[in-house]
C-alpha cells in the first residue's frame, strides 16, 4: 500500500492562518479520497511559513471495484423505457438478464464501476482542494486567475512504496506537480528530489527547515528558557506569541538582548506590551524583583557572527520603541501628578462614545450617578464610588493608551496612584472593565464592583434605549458579555439589589438625553424617585402627570421606560438561564423560580434556584412536588368548573374526618416552620417543611371525597387545598416543574 | 551546525556598504534599471505616498504590461515634528517599484535589491510578515507583507487586488521602500538629520539636516498653525468640482476630432483634493465623523478617474 506526500510551496503564509490551513488541507484531501473509495491508515499535516504538507500512509493503491445490480422495466415494456434504462446503466441489450419474481418478469443489469488507480483520484481531489481552499483571505497574482493566500509556486505530490516513488500527474494553471522541493530561503542548498515522507522530512532538516510547528515551538521554548535560566531569569510565558513566532520561522534561532537601564523603570506591562506588539519579543523577567530585564527574539537564520548583527539591529529598533513608550509614560505621569486626572476627563467631552448616546464625558456623568446609587448595595462608600467612576476612563485620553489601547485600565490604575487618589479608586480604574470573558476574574473590592456594575448597566440600558439590541449572532457592542458580567458581579459578591430600579433610573437618564424638551431639575427629581422606588412608584406617576401638561416628553417616558426595562430584565434572565444551565440547573427549575416575585434580585433568584435544584435531587423533592400537584390539580379543576378562585381560607370547624383535621394540624405546624424560614431565606428548611405535608395530604385524599354534596364542606375543602397551594408556592411556582 | 552557501543564484552579490543617502537611491535606481524597469521621475504634485503617482494607481489598471521604478517625495503634514524627532518627517522619500504582471520571482528580485544596497543576506534576518494593504482614498487593497530586517520594517510588499474599485487583471506587484528609515539602518545613523546626504568625503559634505532641517521647521509651523483653512476648504471644493467637470466632458475633442478622455488631468485634481484633506487634518479642523465623509469624497473622485482611465488606450481600451 503506497504512502502519499503532498507539499504546497508558496510565498510566506500569514502566521495566524497556518495551523488551520494545515488542518483544512488534511480534512479536504482525506474526505475527498475516502469519498472516492480510497481509505488510508494514518494522516499528518504540517505547516511552515512557506509550505503546507500532508503525509498519508497506508493508502489503497486503487479504489475497489463496485458491482451494483439494477432492476429495469418489465419484460415486454415499450422499447423507449428499455433504452432509457440501458443508457442509464451503461449496458447493452445482450448484457441484460431476465428474471422472474412475484410481480412478473423483469430486466436486470449489473453495473460495474471499475476501481481507479490512486494517482488518478489523488490528482482530482488535490485539484479540487486547491481550487476551493477556505483561506480567510485569498489573492490572485501575475496574469493568472488561481487564488491562494499568497502566490503558490510549487506542488510536490508523490505516491511511494517499496518499489519507489512516482509523481502524481497534475497541472493546475501551469503549476505542474513534481517530486522536488527546496529548503530554507537563505540557508538551504537549492532544490532537491524527495522519495518519501521520511526522506522529505530528513532532507528538509538538512536544508534548515523544521517541518513541524510543534517541534519549532518546543525548540524555541527550550532554548529560550535555558538561556534565561542560565542568568537566573525566567521567560514570561505567552502561548499565543509562541505559536505566532513559530509561524514566522522555518529554522528558529533564539537570541537574547538587553533592555537599556534607561527603560527599566517603565511598568512591566508597558515593556511587555511594547515588545510583544511591535517586535514579537518574549519578555524575560527577574523572578526576585518581578522586573522585566531582558528580551528574547527568534530569528530565522544562523549567521557567521552568531546573530550579533541581528541582535544589534533589533536592539536599535526596540530602543526607539521604548523611547516612545518612555516619552508617553513620563508625559502622562507629569499630567497626572500636576493636574490630576480631570485634565484627561475634560478632554473626553470631545470624544464620541456613540452617535446616539453622546460623548464619553456624558457617559461618565451617567455612570458616576449610577455608581453612587449602587454603592450602598455592594458595601461601597458612595463618595468613593462616584469619584472612581469619574476617573475610571480618564486614561483613554492618555498618550500611552492612545498608543497601546490594550493597556486601558491598567494605566488608569498607575495614573490614579500618581495623582494620589485613594487605593480603592485606583484599583477600580483597572478592575471596572472586568469580568471581560468567562475566565476573567470578578472584582470583589466594593468600589470596583460598584463602578463595574454601573459601567455595564449604563452600556446595556443605553443600547436598549436606542433599540440596538443583539440579534442572532450579531452583538457588535458585546452586550451579552456585559449582561453576563453583571450577573457574575452580583453573584460572586452576593450583592442584594433590585436590578429593576437601577435599570429604570439609567434608562430615564438615557431618555432624558434623547428627549430634549425635558427640564433638567425635573429629570433629576424623576431619576432620584425611580432609583428609590422604581418606575411604578407613586411619585413617579405624580411627576409624570405634572409634566405631561407641558411636554409630551414625559408621556413618552411613561410609555417607553417600563416596556424597555421589562425587555432588558428578561434579557438578563435569558443570560442567567444559560449561566445556570452551564452549572447543571434544569431549565424548568429556573422557570419555576423566575415566576416568583422579586426576580430582579439576581442573588435571591439564584439562591432559590440552587436550593430548589438541590432539593429536587432528594426524596423530599418528589414528596413536595407530588403533594403539591395532587392538591393543585383537583383545586384547579374545581376552580375552572366553578369559575371562582378558592382563596377564602378554610376553617377547621367544618372538618369532618380525622385525616382532614390532621391535615389542618399539619398545615399549622408546617406554616410555623415555613414562615420564619422564609424570612431568613432558608429555602431548604422551608421546602423540607412543605415536603412533610405529603403524608397528611395523601391520607386526606384517601379518606376524603373533596366534592362533598354538602356545599359548605366542599367549599371548605377546596379552600383547604388552596391553603396547601399557597404554602407550597412560597419558594417557587411548582406547577412549572416537569414530571 | 554547518552553514550552507546561499542557495539562490538570481541574487546579486552583496556590494560594499554605501556611504550616503543618495548612494542608496542611486544603487536602487541602477539595480531596478538592470531588471528592466523604466526609471521614472517623481510626480510633480504633492502626494502622501508613492502609490499616488499615476504610474502606480492608473497604470496598475487595465491589461497592458507595465514596469517602472521611481523616487517619490511624499508629504504627511500630521507627521511634522519641526525636524526634532529622529525618524518622523512631514516630507520624506519613498522608493517605488511597480511591475505588471507581478513576476514569479518578485521576492527574489526584491531581496536582490537589498543586497545591492549592502544588506548581506547571510548576516541579517529578513522576514516577510503579514500586512494587508488598504487605501480608503484610492479605493484600493492588496495582500502582502511588511518586510522586516532585524526586526525593523524596511519595505511594504503588495500584490494589488483592486484599485479605484476595479479588480486588477493582471495583478501588479508593488514594492515601497521608506528611504530615510532604510538608509539610516544601512548607514548606522540614529537621527535622520545626521545622515550623510552626499558622500561624506566630498569637498562639501551635506547631511540630511543641512538639506531638510529648516524646511521641516517651516512646513511644520505652516501645516499645524498657519495654513488658511478657509482657503484650503475652498480649494478642496474646487478640485472636487474640476475633477468631476473634466470627467463629464465628452470623449470626442471638438478641436482635433479625436477621442481624448482626460483621465490624467482629472486624476491630478483628485490628488490635489487628497493632499488638501491631509492639510486640513493636520490643522485639526476635521472631526471624527467628517473624516469619513472627506475620505469618501476623495475615493469617489479616484473611482471616477479609474473608470475613465480604463476607457483610454493606456488603460487597455481597444476601439
Amino acid at each position: 500500500m503506497p504512502d502519499l506526500l503532498i507539499e504546497l510551496f508558496s510565498e510566506e503564509i500569514p502566521a495566524r492562518m497556518q495551523g488551520k490551513a494545515a488542518a483544512d488541507l488534511q480534512k479536504l484531501v482525506t474526505d475527498g479520497l475516502v469519498e472516492a473509495g480510497l481509505t488510508y491508515a494514518g494522516a499528518r499535516a504540517f505547516s511552515t511559513p512557506r509550505r503546507l504538507t500532508l503525509a498519508l500512509d497506508g493508502l489503497l493503491a486503487q479504489s475497489p471495484t463496485l458491482r451494483e445490480e439494477r432492476r429495469g422495466p418489465k419484460v415486454g415494456a415499450p422499447d423507449k423505457a428499455l433504452e432509457g434504462f440501458m443508457r442509464g446503466a451503461g449496458v447493452t441489450r445482450d448484457q441484460l438478464e431476465e428474471r422472474e419474481d412475484k410481480k412478473g418478469s423483469f430486466y436486470y443489469a449489473t453495473v460495474v464501476t471499475e476501481g481507479r488507480p490512486a494517482a488518478e483520484i489523488v490528482a482530482e481531489v488535490l485539484e479540487k482542494t486547491i481550487r476551493n481552499f477556505p483561506w480567510p483571505k485569498s489573492m490572485r497574482w501575475g496574469a493568472g486567475s488561481l487564488r491562494w493566500v499568497r502566490p503558490l509556486h510549487r506542488i510536490t505530490c508523490i505516491l511511494s512504496d517499496e518499489a519507489g516513488a512516482s509523481v502524481v500527474s497534475l497541472d493546475i494553471d501551469g503549476i505542474v506537480a513534481g517530486q522536488q522541493t527546496e529548503g530554507h530561503r537563505f540557508m538551504g542548498g537549492g532544490a532537491f528530489t524527495v522519495t518519501s515522507f521520511e526522506d522529505y522530512e530528513a532532507q528538509l532538516k538538512r536544508n534548515f527547515v523544521v517541518l513541524s510547528s510543534e517541534e519549532r515551538q518546543e525548540a524555541i521554548w527550550n532554548d529560550a528558557t535555558n538561556a534565561a535560566f542560565a542568568l537566573g531569569l525566567e521567560v514570561v510565558e505567552d502561548k499565543g506569541l509562541l505559536r505566532e513566532v513559530a509561524g514566522l520561522v522555518e529554522w528558529p534561532v533564539v537570541l537574547m538582548g538587553d533592555i537599556e537601564e534607561d527603560f527599566l523603570g517603565l511598568p512591566p506591562e508597558v515593556l511587555q506590551t511594547s515588545m510583544k506588539e511591535h517586535q514579537k519579543f518574549f519578555s524575560v523577567r527577574n523572578p526576585k524583583t518581578g522586573r522585566i530585564e531582558k528580551w528574547i527574539t527568534v530569528s530565522n537564520i544562523e549567521t557567521a557572527d552568531h546573530g550579533a548583527t541581528i541582535l544589534a539591529g533589533n536592539q536599535k529598533v526596540l530602543a526607539a520603541r521604548l523611547a516612545d513608550a518612555k516619552f508617553f509614560w513620563e508625559n502622562d505621569l507629569r499630567v497626572a501628578q500636576r493636574q490630576g486626572l480631570s485634565a484627561w476627563t475634560d478632554r473626553l467631552s470631545n470624544v464620541t462614545f456613540h452617535r446616539e448616546l453622546g460623548s464619553q464625558a456624558e457617559r461618565i456623568d451617567r455612570i458616576a450617578a449610577l455608581a453612587r446609587e449602587i454603592a450602598p448595595a455592594v458595601g461601597a462608600d458612595a463618595d468613593l464610588a462616584e469619584q472612581a467612576a469619574r476617573v475610571a476612563k480618564a486614561d483613554l485620553s492618555s498618550e500611552m493608551v492612545y498608543e497601546f489601547p490594550e493597556l486601558q485600565g491598567l494605566m488608569g490604575r498607575y495614573y490614579a496612584q500618581a495623582a494620589g487618589l485613594d487605593a480603592s479608586v485606583a484599583a477600580a480604574c483597572e478592575e471596572h472593565y472586568s469580568p471581560l470573558g468567562p475566565s476573567d476574574d470578578v472584582p470583589t473590592a466594593p468600589v470596583s464592583v460598584a463602578v463595574a456594575l454601573a459601567d455595564k448597566l449604563d452600556t446595556l440600558t443605553g443600547f436598549w434605549a436606542i433599540d440596538e439590541k443583539p440579534t442572532g449572532s450579531k452583538d457588535p457592542y458585546a452586550l451579552r458579555r456585559a449582561a453576563l458580567g453583571v450577573i457574575r458581579l452580583v453573584l460572586a459578591n452576593s450583592a442584594r439589589m433590585k436590578l429593576d430600579r437601577f435599570i429604570d433610573a439609567q434608562l430615564v437618564r438615557h431618555k432624558v438625553k434623547i428627549i430634549e424638551d425635558l427640564r433638567q431639575d425635573e429629570a433629576t427629581a424623576l431619576i432620584a424617585e425611580i432609583a428609590e422606588h422604581g418606575v411604578f412608584g407613586a411619585a413617579f406617576r405624580t411627576v409624570l402627570e405634572a409634566g405631561e401638561e407641558r411636554t409630551n416628553g414625559f408621556s413618552s417616558l411613561e410609555q417607553v421606560v417600563p416596556d424597555t426595562s421589562t425587555d432588558l430584565l428578561s434579557f438578563f434572565h435569558d443570560r442567567l438561564k444559560v449561566h445556570l444551565r452551564d452549572e447543571g440547573i434544569r431549565h424548568d427549575v429556573i422557570d419555576a423560580c423566575l415566576a416568583m416575585e422579586g426576580s430582579d434580585d439576581i442573588r435571591l433568584l439564584v439562591t432559590r434556584a440552587e436550593a430548589l435544584a438541590a432539593f429536587m435531587k432528594t426524596d423530599d423533592g418528589e414528596n413536595l412536588v407530588q403533594g403539591f400537584k395532587r392538591a393543585n390539580n383537583i383545586l384547579s379543576q374545581a376552580e375552572e368548573k366553578d369559575g371562582v378562585e378558592y382563596s377564602y381560607g378554610a376553617d377547621v370547624k367544618f372538618a369532618e374526618e380525622d385525616s382532614e383535621k390532621a391535615l389542618f394540624a399539619a398545615l399549622d405546624a408546617a406554616e410555623a416552620k415555613i414562615t420564619p424560614a422564609m424570612q431568613g431565606e432558608d429555602f431548604a428548611a422551608a421546602m423540607e417543611a412543605m415536603a412533610s405535608l405529603r403524608a397528611p395530604i395523601d391520607a386526606f385524599f384517601e379518606a376524603v371525597q373533596v366534592n362533598s354534596e354538602n356545599s359548605i364542606i366542599r367549599r371548605n375543602r377546596l379552600n383547604l387545598l388552596s391553603r396547601i397551594r399557597t404554602i407550597c408556592s412560597q419558594v417557587a411556582d411548582l406547577s412549572k416543574l416537569e414530571g | 551546525m554547518m552553514r550552507r552557501e546561499t542557495g539562490k543564484t538570481d541574487m546579486a552579490e552583496t556590494l560594499p556598504k554605501p556611504r550616503s543617502f543618495q548612494e542608496i537611491i542611486l544603487r536602487l535606481q541602477t539595480y531596478w534599471a538592470s531588471k528592466g524597469c523604466a526609471i521614472l521621475q517623481p510626480y510633480d504634485m504633492e502626494v502622501g505616498a508613492g502609490t499616488f503617482h499615476p504610474a502606480t494607481t492608473l497604470r496598475s489598471l487595465g491589461s497592458k504590461p507595465w514596469t517602472a521604478a521611481y523616487v517619490q517625495p511624499s508629504r504627511r503634514p500630521t507627521d511634522g515634528r519641526y525636524g526634532e524627532n529622529p525618524n518622523r518627517l512631514q516630507h520624506y522619500y519613498q522608493y517605488q517599484v511597480i511591475i505588471k504582471p507581478s513576476p514569479p520571482d518578485l521576492q527574489a528580485l526584491y531581496l536582490g535589491s537589498l543586497e545591492a544596497i549592502g544588506i548581506d543576506m547571510a548576516l541579517h534576518d529578513v522576514r516577510f510578515v503579514e500586512d494587508d494593504w488598504e487605501s480608503p482614498t484610492l479605493g484600493a487593497w492588496g495582500l502582502g507583507w511588511e518586510v522586516w530586517c532585524d526586526g525593523m520594517e524596511v519595505s511594504q510588499f503588495t500584490y494589488f487586488q483592486q484599485v479605484g474599485g476595479h479588480d486588477c487583471h493582471p495583478v501588479s506587484g508593488e514594492l515601497t521602500y521608506g528611504l530615510e528609515r532604510l538608509a539610516m539602518y544601512v548607514l548606522g545613523v540614529d537621527h535622520v538629520m545626521d545622515m550623510p546626504f552626499n558622500d561624506p568625503q566630498s569637498p562639501s559634505p551635506l547631511t540630511y539636516g543641512d538639506v531638510f532641517k529648516q524646511t521641516e521647521q517651516e512646513y511644520s509651523r505652516w501645516n499645524f498653525d498657519v495654513a488658511d483653512t478657509d482657503t484650503l476648504l475652498r480649494h478642496f471644493e474646487e478640485a472636487e468640482a474640476e475633477c468631476a467637470r473634466i470627467i463629464d466632458a465628452p470623449a470626442e475633442d471638438p478641436k482635433t476630432g479625436k477621442r481624448i478622455i482626460m483621465a490624467h488631468p482629472a486624476y491630478d485634481q483628485a490628488i490635489k483634493a487628497s493632499h488638501i484633506f491631509n492639510l486640513l487634518d493636520a490643522r485639526g479642523v476635521i472631526s471624527v465623523t467628517e473624516r469619513q465623509a472627506y475620505i469618501g469624497r476623495v475615493r469617489a473622485l479616484t473611482k471616477l478617474c479609474a473608470d475613465a482611465f480604463v476607457q483610454t488606450e493606456a488603460g487597455g481600451y481597444v476601439a
